[in-house]
């Protein structure tokens, strides 16, 4: 593996439009369920353990095989309720295609997927292996909601990176966990589902105004 | 403690439902209950013991066949208990329902008791043209107490795909249960709708009705306590469209 892909991978400078999702924090922060740093531990802490895992395993697993990739994408419809974060995550799936057509060779695969399986068939493509399409996920998910906090909360971004460094060793252990099951049949991968998430989702779908696209 | 117990409802070619098999052993125990009406058949769960308890193995099986319309209930909510120490309780249920059958499945809540490990498997396989109601509520803790473990591991199929896959875990080694992105309260309840229309949308300020990638609906709601997920799923098990069918 190339540890320089990985990090293009994972850097949220990465021209694939995460930037304009708060990964479902902008909702937790307007109903006041998130109003601090320790707010937001608690919610990347959950996150991490539910869509984190799910995200990362999905990746793991697209990356192993990228030819179950339509497979894939229906084990996510499957464990995605939600019609807005559906949507959000099949826009990031796009988009992030759209950069890693112009980095790599990508196979072709459908032309919106879940943003999970578009990030592993990335992944494979650069020559990464499935553990490392599993943590640019697990850790993609924790940082992109931490940033949105710094900018939707104006929290202190030093006391943001320092909750990050404190999660790191979970955001590892979660990776490991879902590239474990890399191979496993659809029905079995992870499916830890976050019914905030899906509830704020929804909710944040009807704002007129809102910063975030999800 | 081990258990099993099931029950096989089937249209009785008249409009009707028969209960072919109705079959429980404590804690699991059956009991058909009011008059037969309108075609459907009303089975109240009754726990026949305390618990579950760790080291409890329990299987509900239900099968629904065509034309069969089946309400289930509970009468009163389970409270899954420390015990002695053992491996978790585990209560596997699985269902299938025909096309043309009815199945409700609408229990009183599980309450997650301090100290508890509980799994609770469920499996349910609807075939093309049968209709769901899937409901579990869950309370993490009694009053005023920390809440134990329990795991909720879901799936629902329709017409042979994956429709609905969820689990949830809460308590201690759930990390992040209770903070802003799976709970943030001490009460879940969801509901599955197949072949049941729902008003979709925000359902209340924690609460919303979300169609399903595929043909279904789920309904979620969370609260602080058990009566703002009630308040938000109980009307939805009351449409006027879940009248029995002619």
């Amino acid at each position: 593996m190339s540890l320089a892909s990985l990090l293009l991978l994972a850097d949220g400078r990465l021209p694939s439009g995460g930037h304009a999702h708060s990964g479902g924090l902008e909702p937790q922060i307007a109903n006041g369920r998130v109003r601090n740093v320790d707010g937001l531990a608690g919610f990347l802490r959950g996150k991490l353990a539910t869509t984190g895992l799910v995200s990362a395993a999905f990746a793991a697993a697209a990356c192993a095989d990228v030819t179950r990739s339509a497979e894939l994408d229906g084990g996510l419809d499957a464990r995605t309720p939600s019609p807005a974060l559906r949507k959000a995550s099949r826009a990031q799936g796009r988009a992030l295609l759209r950069a890693g057509r112009a980095m790599w060779s990508l196979p072709p695969i459908g032309r919106e997927p879940h943003q999970p399986v578009a990030l592993g068939v990335l992944a494979a493509a650069a020559g990464l292996t499935p553990a490392d399409a599993s943590i640019a996920a697990a850790h993609g998910l924790v940082t992109g909601s931490a940033s949105a906090g710094v900018r939707l909360l104006g929290l202190d971004p030093y006391a943001v990176h320092a909750l990050l460094a404190r999660l790191a060793p979970e955001c590892d252990r979660i990776a490991a966990a879902a590239a474990a099951r890399a191979g496993d049949p659809v029905d079995d991968l992870p499916a830890a589902g976050a019914p905030l998430l899906d509830i704020g989702a929804e909710h944040h779908a009807t704002w007129e105004v809102r910063l975030f696209a999800s | 403690m081990r258990a099993e117990a099931r029950i096989v409802a089937a249209g009785d070619g008249r409009g009707g439902t028969r209960l072919a098999v109705l079959r429980g052993e404590s804690p699991l125990l059956l009991r058909r209950t009011g008059r037969p009406a309108d075609g459907w058949a009303t089975v109240h769960l009754v726990g026949g013991a305390a618990g579950p308890l760790r080291g409890d193995e329990l299987r509900l099986d239900i099968e629904v066949g065509p034309g069969a319309r089946l309400e289930m209930r509970s009468v009163a909510a389970s409270l899954a208990l420390p015990g002695r120490p053992a491996p978790p309780s585990r209560l596997t249920i699985t269902a299938t329902v025909a096309g043309g059958g009815v199945l409700h499945w609408l229990p009183e809540p599980l309450i997650a008791a301090d100290g508890c490990d509980h799994i609770a498997v469920t499996r349910v396989d609807v075939g093309e043209g049968g209709r769901l109601l899937w409901r579990d509520d869950l309370v993490c803790g009694r009053h005023e107490e920390p809440s134990g473990s329990v795991r909720q591991d879901t799936m629902i199929r329709y017409g042979g795909f994956t429709l609905y896959r969820h689990e949830l875990a809460v308590g201690p080694g759930a990390p992040g249960w209770d903070g802003a992105a799976v709970l943030g309260g001490r009460a879940v309840g969801t509901l599955v709708a197949v072949g049941v229309g729902l008003p979709a949308g925000p359902a209340g300020p924690d609460a919303a009705v979300m169609p399903l990638a595929g043909p279904g609906m789920l309904a979620t709601a969370v609260g602080a306590d058990i009566r703002t997920v009630a308040g938000a799923l109980d009307p939805l098990c009351e449409q006027p469209t879940l009248a029995p069918a002619v």
